[in-house]
């Protein structure tokens, strides 16, 4: 009964982690990889724009300081937006 | 003065103020210390008036009178032992042949242990506290 | 089921050194299936240490006595849920548990960032399955969980009754689920180490785990000062007992951690501090992991006295080096994209306060391994009590409430006098005229706690100012009402006004702290019904003695309660009437006689609790059983010479024991009581659940804002900077 069990899960094991060694289709995970790490870091950029302006408004940033950086900030969103296009549309 | 040099200031005052407060801290940990001893150790030696951190096992047969508890200490592995008087309550694990911790100051012949200063070890293993009045 | 469990730990150790090969194979020649391979490999571990605990609680649930450590943590008088609990209980038990929460954690982060973050991913991937092959290997060779008892008692040995307490059974779990969180943050820093990818993206990739296991450890170490208030009979929360330092140096060097890393976000600056902070966090988890089951520090002289002692000491020195040498050999990398501008800038107040919870933990390190120390120093052992402790970590606690309170509200690069003054001077108005009125009604007798009440004060005030400002921001950019503008605020902030909050609740914590430390009232005094103690303002009066047998839910008898009824009561009135009991769990051992063996087992104290807003009335009796005594040697001395069967036996002995409580209820000796009345403890618990909460509100994740499909081309074609979903 024990044995049994133990080796169920031997296999079940190696059934799961062989897995991705036996399959193909390598190159469609490239792209969804791309596209989530650039997906990601647009949120980021989102946020940090956000923070800014509220950072801002809130008497924690100057104005010259904030004008810099929301500057910087969105040149380096549409920079990533850039690149997504570039991924071709994706699956939503 | 410009920025760089600036900061390498600033850099040597927070290192030297670090320094001077981590000089500080082991100094007053040496002397604010209290050395451990077994009961064999503390029966060779003892100071009078200074503080130890005595350990060892209870010996069977204390007694109580009032709030005070009157118990002897023996070595863990030995035949020293020496008597001590404790006023409080004890911890709950507190048994004979428990081992204990208790900071104590010789008084003649005996020892007086600080008050709240008395942990006995629970008796498991693996424990997740130990326990202390 | 026993060979089962151990063929499944002997898995998980083969599919972790698997999971590492796959992993490192991966990465090195880029070939991403072995990569996946490993990944998985981590969910394989955590499905069959699943399945291995699983048969570990079956057994205990069933009481299956044929399992060694059954019998040794449980019987079958303990109730289901403290049947179920009794697993971590053990030493071999517990360890089991945190491999479980650890490739749990792994699998679940692996999971989530499949897609990203694919250079560090594999390093990450095998430091954590390294840590997998540790407590597996320990699992395996060192401490069985699977031992066989043969031949299987009939009865278990019981759980301890101080662990009979639901704090004390959640405790361990939230406290490993900390630990084993900050191996997530830790693995991926080392994995970025090796990949020189040192930009934000691992902190942001690994931030919820982070805050997660910010928020489990610091649960578990509040959890357990709760029980040591409410159970223990000391009647404190804190002792700086080695065990409970453990716990709080992974945290403190957390916090900073997470606080420093926003600078690094937002300014690319502290690099090398955040590499070096998560690393020590790392560390410090398994360091206290350690200290707690090797017995190096509670029982001196012994660190053979475990067998876990030498294998953590080697991974614990492992991580030291090896986190040394990476961050050492990438400090080029680690370089600061820009300097700091002025010591009044929300840089510096990070700074300063990584600093200073460094400094804290410092402290709390070198207090706890003092007697290591001085041993190796001066050859004698010594240590340092509480007093030493509070000396510096007071100082050092008055100092991160006031940055609390600075940090939030303090501008970037550089704050300007009008700045300053705009932002600190209704809060820092509000910290001095609570000062004041504090001092003028008396508390200037204990400065470092009136000193506490104005800081808390301060942060309060600043949290309060902040969320007024943020409320008005909102309400510019939407034109919300008030309350609306609030919600959407905080949904929209999390991470920032969860901290808020989190700081909001650390600062009544604190205030709770000096209150109850500073004005204590304390009295410890003997007894006899009738007659009355004063402690603080109160009389409190020994009305009446209790005695009383308890079954469990089998029937057979669990433990034996004296205690008594107390009155509280203040100028007169009374304020509560309270019991508190000791009670007497009966021991197995076989030596003793059949009556004693009830009174020379365990004992807990059943304490007093009269909680209350303003303070807390604390009470615990030491009962005098000794008086029993002849009673209880007769009775063995009767049982041991009659010649009767069990059903006789149980019966008789139920009288006897019935006997012995209705005497002790009829003329009770004086017994000794502790009585303490402490001031706002119950704002400690209100501070940290507040705290807690504004933990939980940092980590939920922020709503999925409408996805406008805005592209780079439409916002170059408009010529305009790209609308930002508000």
């Amino acid at each position: 009964m024990d044995l049994l069990l133990v080796l169920v899960v031997v296999a079940l094991i190696a059934l799961l982690v062989s897995a991705p060694l036996r399959r193909r289709g390598a190159l469609e995970e490239e792209e969804s990889a791309e596209r989530a790490e650039l997906e990601a870091a647009r949120d980021a950029k989102y946020r940090e724009i956000r923070d800014a302006e509220l950072d801002h408004r809130t008497g924690k940033l100057s104005d010259a300081d904030w004008r810099a950086q929301d500057r910087a900030l969105r040149a380096e969103a549409v920079d990533i937006l850039r690149r997504l296009d570039e991924l071709g549309p994706g699956e939503d | 003065m410009d920025p760089s040099r600036k900061r390498k200031v600033r850099f040597v005052v927070a290192l030297s103020v670090a320094v001077l407060l981590a000089g500080a801290l082991v100094y007053t940990s040496f002397s604010a210390s209290s050395e451990a001893r077994t009961p064999s150790q503390l029966m060779t030696s003892s100071e009078k008036g200074k503080v130890y951190k005595l350990t060892g096992k209870v010996e069977p047969g204390y007694t109580r009178k009032g709030t005070t508890t009157y118990f002897r200490v023996r070595d863990r592995a030995g035949k020293g032992s020496v008597p001590v008087s404790y006023d409080g309550t004890l911890p709950d694990p507190f048994r004979e042949g428990r081992e204990v911790i208790v900071s104590v100051r010789r008084q003649g012949e005996g020892f007086v242990g600080e008050k709240g200063s008395l942990i006995t070890k629970c008796p498991s293993k693996f424990t997740a506290e130990q326990n202390k009045t | 089921m026993l060979i089962a469990g151990k063929a499944c730990l002997i898995l998980v150790l083969a599919t972790s050194l698997y999971g590492i090969a796959a992993s490192l194979y991966g990465a090195r020649t880029g070939r991403r299936e072995w990569v996946a391979s490993g990944r998985r490999a981590v969910y394989a571990v955590a499905a069959t240490t699943a399945l291995a605990f699983v048969i570990l609680e079956a057994a205990f649930l069933r009481s299956d006595f044929g399992f060694t450590l059954v019998t040794t943590h449980s019987s079958t008088t303990t109730p289901a849920f403290y049947r179920a609990t009794a697993v971590w209980s053990s030493q071999e038990g517990s360890l089991l548990l945190w491999l479980l929460l650890l490739s749990l954690w792994s699998s679940l982060i692996l999971f989530l960032t499949r897609r990203r973050l694919r250079e560090i991913a594999p390093y990450a991937t095998a430091v954590l399955l390294g840590f997998a092959v540790f407590f597996a290997a320990v699992l395996v060779f060192l401490e069985t969980p699977f031992q066989q008892a043969s031949p299987a008692p009939a009865e278990g040995m019981g759980l301890n009754p101080l662990l009979r307490h639901p704090s004390m059974m959640i405790h361990p779990p939230m406290l490993y689920s900390g630990y084993t969180l900050f191996a997530v943050p830790f693995a991926f820093a080392v994995g970025a180490l090796i990949t020189r990818r040192l930009n934000a993206d691992w902190i942001r990739g690994t931030r919820p785990f982070t805050l997660a296991a910010w928020f489990f450890l610091g649960v578990g170490i509040v959890l357990g000062a709760r029980w040591s208030y409410s159970e223990l009979g000391w009647g404190g929360y804190w002792a700086w007992d080695p065990v409970e330092n453990a716990s709080l140096m992974p945290w403190l060097t957390g916090t900073a951690f997470l606080h420093s890393v926003m600078i690094q976000e937002r300014r690319g600056m502290l690099k090398i501090w955040n590499v070096s902070l998560v690393l020590a966090t790392g560390v410090l988890a398994i360091l206290g992991t350690f200290l707690v089951r090797s017995g190096i520090l509670d029982s001196i002289h012994a660190f053979g006295a475990s067998t876990l002692g030498v294998p953590f000491l080697a991974l614990i020195v492992t991580m030291i080096v090896g986190s040394i040498v990476l961050v050492a050999s990438r400090a080029s990398d680690l370089r600061s994209d820009h300097k700091l501008d002025s010591l009044l800038s929300r840089e510096s107040v990070f700074l300063l306060n990584n600093l200073v919870l460094v400094a804290m933990c410092f402290v709390i390190f070198w207090g706890t391994f003092f007697p290591l120390i001085s041993e190796a120093i001066t050859g004698e052992e010594a240590s340092v009590g509480p007093p030493w402790f509070d000396q510096y970590t007071v100082p050092l606690a008055l100092m991160l409430v006031l940055l609390s309170g600075i940090g939030p509200v303090i501008a970037w690069r550089r704050a300007t006098a009008s700045n300053l003054r705009r932002n600190l001077l209704k809060p820092a108005l509000a910290g001095l005229v609570v000062l004041a009125v504090l001092a003028a009604l008396g508390a200037a007798s204990e400065p470092a706690a009136l000193l506490m009440f104005g800081l808390g004060a301060f942060v309060l005030a600043a949290v309060s100012q902040e969320l007024w400002r943020g409320v008005r921001a909102r309400r510019a950019m939407s034109g919300d009402a008030a309350p609306r503008a609030l919600v959407q605020l905080v949904r929209r902030n999390r991470r920032r006004y969860g901290g808020y909050l989190v700081h909001a609740g650390v600062s009544v914590l604190f205030i709770g702290i000096a209150a109850s430390s500073s004005f204590q009232d304390e009295k410890e005094v003997l007894l006899k019904p009738g007659q009355t103690a004063t402690v603080g303002a109160y009389e409190v009066t020994y009305v009446k003695p209790t005695a009383d047998l308890k079954a469990a839910p089998n029937g057979r008898l669990e433990k034996i309660d004296f205690g008594a009824r107390l009155r509280v009561t203040r100028d007169g009135e009374k304020v509560a009437d309270m019991t508190t009991v000791k009670s007497y769990f009966p021991s197995l051992a076989p030596f003793l006689g059949p009556i004693s063996r009830f009174f020379e087992g365990e004992a807990t104290s059943e304490v007093g609790l009269q909680a209350g807003w303003r303070r807390d009335i604390w009470t615990a009796i030491a009962p005098d059983i000794g008086s029993l005594r002849p009673r209880i040697e007769e009775g063995d001395k009767v049982f041991s010479g009659a010649n009767l069967s069990p059903e006789q036996r149980d019966a008789f002995l139920g009288q006897a024991l019935t006997g012995l409580t209705r005497s002790y209820a009829n003329d009770p000796p004086p017994a000794t009581f502790r009585l303490i009345v402490s001031p706002m403890v119950t704002w400690i618990w209100i501070g940290a659940l507040i705290a807690f909460l504004g933990g939980l509100i940092a980590l939920w994740p922020p709503p999925r804002g409408a996805r406008s499909r805005v592209t780079a081309g439409y916002a170059a074609k408009v010529g305009r900077e790209v609308r930002i979903p508000a």
